[in-house]
């Protein structure tokens, strides 16, 4: 096995000591906390997607998060409001169930994605990541504007969602719920990376030209890995807004955006569990430089100007060496 | 039946032209070796078939099929595989790597391209970047091949590689040829190309002077138009 195999499987069984460890020593904030940065993490693997195996730097990610948990939060507060959120042409009732809550937050974000992606892949370079931008700020807008869920305060939920045979009012088994779902994504992303989809992809970021000349079509696979990439930041959005059991445009605001793609530099682009590294970090910074002090963001500033000048691999590129990502 | 067909096509990067009327057509089956001195417009014409640079004027079809509005993926996927000038792998990726992402259905699959060129098959897993510059060569013919096309374009694939590796890609190209597939090349050496060509097509300033046999390029003509 490679050292990047090694260190993947190390991180993959901290996922899995961690909180173990935490509980055992009646630390629930931290499984908490750890569950925090396990659903950063899934958002960050969805951008990963999109920026490392496309090359496509979105800073409208934010839309895709706050979508997924608008989905919960609408849902949810229409369910235990006891309000049909439409009664024609046909009855459609909220729900407190996740699955039905995750399915309906990846559609929508998906959907969000292929429309938004439609359009803004056709530019490249700076005025893809401005057309993101915009793209990102219409929705917070949007939220801010829309007095029915909240508007600027956001949509609080009582009791988290449930999911059929987990206690998820429990922070330990709701974690083990979150890890699942980040190993499948996970999971996914490596059969992806290895597909004739994955490769074509890989090939269109290194040269569009040459991609082309071998009947590719760039846009075509860039929107396929778009969408996807929306998707899976919008079911992280779901789960995110399930642990806050709360709903706001803050989840919409381009700093979100930011977050998201720090994760995935801090990790290392393009590496499988880079956002996971990176999602790991910035929670673990935020925890303990948060405590020191409430700017604690110009001590991450510094750590990520550090890995951009000198450690182009992220977390993962520093341990393991040999860059994947050209 | 004419495959590729090239008429009076005109072509200009930005305000300087560089196509004045090229004439040119590969019937199917055939080799044929487009040719000429530095800067006389071979790479544009090749450039200008898979619409890389678009023609401004002169009419380009490919199996009966109008090429000028076409994007390029499109004109990949009528049946135009391109071993490009220079090489131009898809570096970080692995041999394998890269044959899959191009591979489109059809006779050329991973077993047949390895068998044309067993060396590919024993570097597998290597990245293309850190095979030789003849490996990177005979990794772009694969490629092109993976995509199943009707006409193989090659320019100049045997450019700055040892005389070795220059015999094996022209002994591939002249199997190439005797498989039926059709076949447009440029390249330097004449010897080679009379050897694997059935005609000729010679540029000059980004015009067609001269068309014919291969037989028919006597040595004055060769002299004259190629200075040779």
């Amino acid at each position: 096995m490679s050292r990047e195999g090694w260190f993947n499987l190390a991180l993959a069984g901290l996922l899995v000591a961690f909180p173990l460890a935490a509980q055992a020593m009646d630390e629930p904030f931290l499984v908490t906390l750890a569950t925090r940065a396990v659903i950063l993490a899934l958002a960050g693997v969805g951008l990963n997607l999109a920026l490392g195996l496309g090359g496509l730097v979105s800073l409208g990610h934010a839309a895709f998060f706050g979508i997924g948990g608008y989905a919960m939060g609408i849902l949810a507060s229409h369910a235990q409001g006891y309000t049909p959120l439409a009664e024609w042409p046909l009855l459609i009732e909220g729900t407190k169930s996740m699955p039905v809550i995750w399915l309906v937050a990846v559609a929508t974000s998906g959907l969000a994605a292929l429309a938004i992606g439609a359009l803004s892949l056709r530019t490249s370079g700076v005025y893809f990541i401005m057309i993101t931008l915009a793209f990102g700020q219409m929705f917070f807008y949007f939220a801010i504007s829309w007095p029915a869920y909240g508007g600027e305060d956001g949509l609080s939920i009582y009791v988290r969602n449930g999911f059929p045979g987990v206690n998820t009012l429990v922070p330990l088994p709701f974690y083990g719920l979150c890890l699942a779902v980040l190993a499948l994504a996970l999971m996914l992303c490596w059969q992806i990376a290895r597909s004739p989809f994955g490769l074509a992809l890989n090939a269109a970021r290194q040269s569009a030209k040459r991609a082309e000349t071998v009947g590719l079509s760039p846009y075509r696979l860039r929107l396929a890995a778009f969408t996807l990439s929306g998707a899976i930041t919008g079911l992280a959005g779901a789960l995110h807004a399930d642990l806050n059991r709360f709903v706001s445009p803050a989840m919409l605001s381009w700093q979100t955006s930011g977050e998201i793609i720090v994760f995935v530099i801090l990790g290392g682009t393009a590496r499988l569990f880079g956002p996971v590294a990176g999602a790991g970090v910035f929670v673990a910074l935020e925890h303990l430089l948060g405590e020191l002090s409430d700017f604690w963001h110009i001590w991450l500033g510094l750590l990520l100007l550090a890995v951009v000048l000198f450690a182009r691999g992220g977390v993962v590129g520093l341990v393991c060496g040999e860059r994947r990502h050209g | 039946m004419s495959l590729l067909r090239l008429a009076d096509v005109t072509a200009s990067y930005g305000s300087a032209q560089a196509l004045f009327g090229v004439t040119l057509d590969v019937a199917e089956g055939e080799a044929v070796a487009l040719m000429g001195r530095n800067g006389m417009g071979k790479t544009t014409t090749i450039r200008t078939a898979f619409g890389l640079v678009r023609a401004s004027g002169g009419r380009l079809d490919f199996a009966g099929q109008d090429l000028r509005r076409l994007p390029v993926h499109r004109i990949a996927r009528l049946g135009l595989g391109l071993v490009p000038e220079g090489r131009r792998c898809f570096g970080p990726l692995t041999v394998t790597e890269n044959l899959v992402a191009a591979a489109r259905p059809g006779p050329w699959d991973f077993a047949r391209a390895t068998a044309l060129f067993p060396r590919l098959a024993e570097r597998a897993g290597q990245r293309a970047a850190s095979l030789s510059g003849g490996e990177q060569q005979m990794l772009a013919i694969a490629r092109a091949l993976m995509t199943n096309p009707r006409l193989l374009v090659l320019d100049e694939a045997t450019e700055g590689l040892a005389p070795l590796v220059r015999a094996e890609i022209w002994a591939a190209i002249g199997a190439l040829k005797r498989s039926g597939l059709s076949i447009l090349v440029v390249d330097k050496s004449l010897a080679d190309l009379r050897r694997v060509a059935d005609r000729g097509v010679v540029l000059e300033r980004g015009r067609t002077v001269w068309q014919g046999a291969m037989a028919d390029l006597t040595p004055d003509l060769a002299a004259r138009h190629l200075g040779v």
